[in-house]
């Protein structure tokens, strides 16, 4: 569903931030990437919908080469789902209208089919009774889930996370976490940048280990937890659970 | 003083209406209600064109800007006087040349206070709408410009106090609005001109502070509702939003 192909990116002629990239996800699988700060993580997520630009290699998603000049990026970006580190809703719209504008605008929607479909969102992320709140009056946590109710609403068959609970409060990580393994295994494919590795032990199927721009480990939950097999990797495992 | 008023307030309010050109205080009004109502389309304009991330768009626009940001009002009121009839093909009356003029010199202004609305958006705003699928220009009229402009309404209260400043120099040009009937009642009067030119002063000076005051209150209402936003920690203001992708 995903693939990368050597892919390299540079900020600057010396700063490396992407190596060589080479690996893939299959359709409806759950990818954890994790990795010390500043190792690339946001950089690598934000290459597959093209809100980074690379300097070599390929990306491939459901077959088409995401970065070719050809390739149409707004079309490509509504079957991306991308849920923020900090939410990024629109702050001056209601919950209803950050969920329905996508569909509505880009899918050619009507209002009320869109409004349908944005209910049936909300009661899954636990919100039926937020369709009328502006963000301003929504927490952490309630936000992102609203954030993620907002991707969804373009039934992208790919979601990508950026740190999804790094900017909660730690009482409000578990409401979200519990949204997004209600939707793995739902036939859609996720990538998720994350330090919960509680959340990488019982819902991914492959965890990607990323240091200095360099995919060090791309192994099953288990292996990756029980005997990482890289150094670096063992120290960042190490360093996780003090 | 207060004798003047009494006497004239009429004049001072309408002109000559209904007898001669609408003038006074309600045609300066008209006049910096019709510049703002113009100039602001204009400004909007100037303001994509400045952030856009192709120089051949963004350079020009820049230009307009720094040369009309670099002129006395006068020079630009005195070239409108001269070039608009030539450059339109017929005579204009004073108040659309001092409405012209004041498109020209205000939009400059207003652009550049619509383009740090704009910048002063946390960048996640519009990755948000392009990560959707929206493209450039969507992303500005559905996301970004509607809150770039309600947060900027408070400097904008702020150019059109300006602009109604601006009108009184359509004095030179014989405009018939506050400024020129108060010239008028001076010549009637011959004797109290201090009296006629406080007058003036002081109605300004009403008019202005009142607006101020409402942008100031206006300014503090909209930080009050940016803030209690529990889930946001922080949105740093990036310079370069808008300038990261070129649209096809
Ligand atoms: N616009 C930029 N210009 C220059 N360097 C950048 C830029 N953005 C990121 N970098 C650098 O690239 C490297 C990778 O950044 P990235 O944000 O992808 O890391 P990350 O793994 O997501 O880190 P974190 O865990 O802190 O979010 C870092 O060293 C960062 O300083
Ligand atoms: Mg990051």
């Amino acid at each position: 569903m995903i693939r990368f192909d050597k892919v390299n990116k540079w900020y600057g002629p010396d700063v490396q931030v992407l190596n060589d990239i080479t690996a893939e996800v299959n359709k409806g699988e759950v990818v954890v990437l994790c990795g010390p700060s500043g190792s690339g993580k946001t950089t690598l997520i934000r290459t597959i919908n093209r809100l980074e630009p690379i300097n070599s290699g390929t990306i491939t998603v459901n077959g088409q080469e995401t970065h070719a000049k050809s390739v149409d990026v707004n079309r490509l970006r509504r079957d991306i789902g991308f849920v923020f580190q900090q939410f990024n809703l629109f702050p001056h719209m209601s919950v209803m209208d950050n969920i329905t504008l996508a569909p509505r605008k880009l899918r050619g929607m009507s209002r009320a089919e869109a409004e349908e479909k944005a209910r049936t969102l909300l009661v899954r992320v636990g919100l039926e009774d937020k369709a009328g709140a502006y963000p301003s009056q929504l927490s952490g946590g309630q936000s992102q889930r609203v954030a993620i109710a907002r991707s969804l609403a373009m039934d992208p068959p790919i979601i990508l996370f950026d740190e999804p609970t790094s900017a909660l409060d730690p009482e409000m990580v578990g409401e979200v976490l519990a949204v997004i393994k209600g939707l793995a295994h739902t036939g859609i494919t996720m990538m998720c940048v994350t330090h919960e590795m509680g959340f990488a032990r019982e819902a991914a199927d492959r965890v990607w280990f990323l240091d200095k721009g360099v995919l060090l480990e791309d192994a099953k939950p288990d292996a990756f937890f029980s005997s990482p097999r890289h150094p670096r990797a063992q120290r960042f495992l190490a360093d996780l659970r003090h | 003083m207060l004798e003047i008023i009494q006497n004239n307030w009429m004049l001072l309010l309408i002109g000559q209406y209904p007898n001669g050109p609408l003038g006074g205080i309600v045609a300066t009004l008209l006049l910096a209600i019709a510049g703002l109502a113009l100039a602001f389309p204009v400004a909007v304009l100037l303001a994509v064109a400045r952030i856009s991330p192709f120089r051949w768009v963004s350079l020009p626009a820049a230009a307009i800007v720094h040369v009309v940001r670099g002129t006395p009002f006068l020079m630009v009121l005195f070239w409108s006087y001269f070039a608009l009839p030539v450059l339109i093909g017929r005579p204009l009356s004073g108040f659309w040349t001092l409405v012209g003029a004041l498109v020209l010199y205000e939009s400059a202004y207003l652009a550049e206070v619509i383009r740090a609305g704009i910048q002063a958006l946390p960048k996640g705003q519009e990755e948000a709408a392009r990560s959707l699928g929206f493209g450039y220009f969507r992303t500005l009229a559905l996301v970004i410009l509607p809150q770039a402009l309600y947060n900027s309404l408070p400097a904008l209260i702020g150019q059109f106090v300006s602009l109604i400043k601006e009108t009184s120099l359509g004095y030179v040009i014989s405009v018939n609005e506050f400024t020129y009937a108060a010239a008028q009642l001076n010549s009637q009067l011959l004797v109290q001109p201090v009296e006629v030119f406080t007058i003036l002063a002081i109605t300004y000076f009403i008019i202005c502070f009142t607006l101020t005051q409402s942008a100031r209150w206006l300014e503090q209402r909209i930080a009050r509702s940016r803030q209690g936003r529990p889930g946001r920690r922080e949105a740093q203001p990036q310079t370069d939003i808008l300038a990261t992708e070129p649209m096809p």
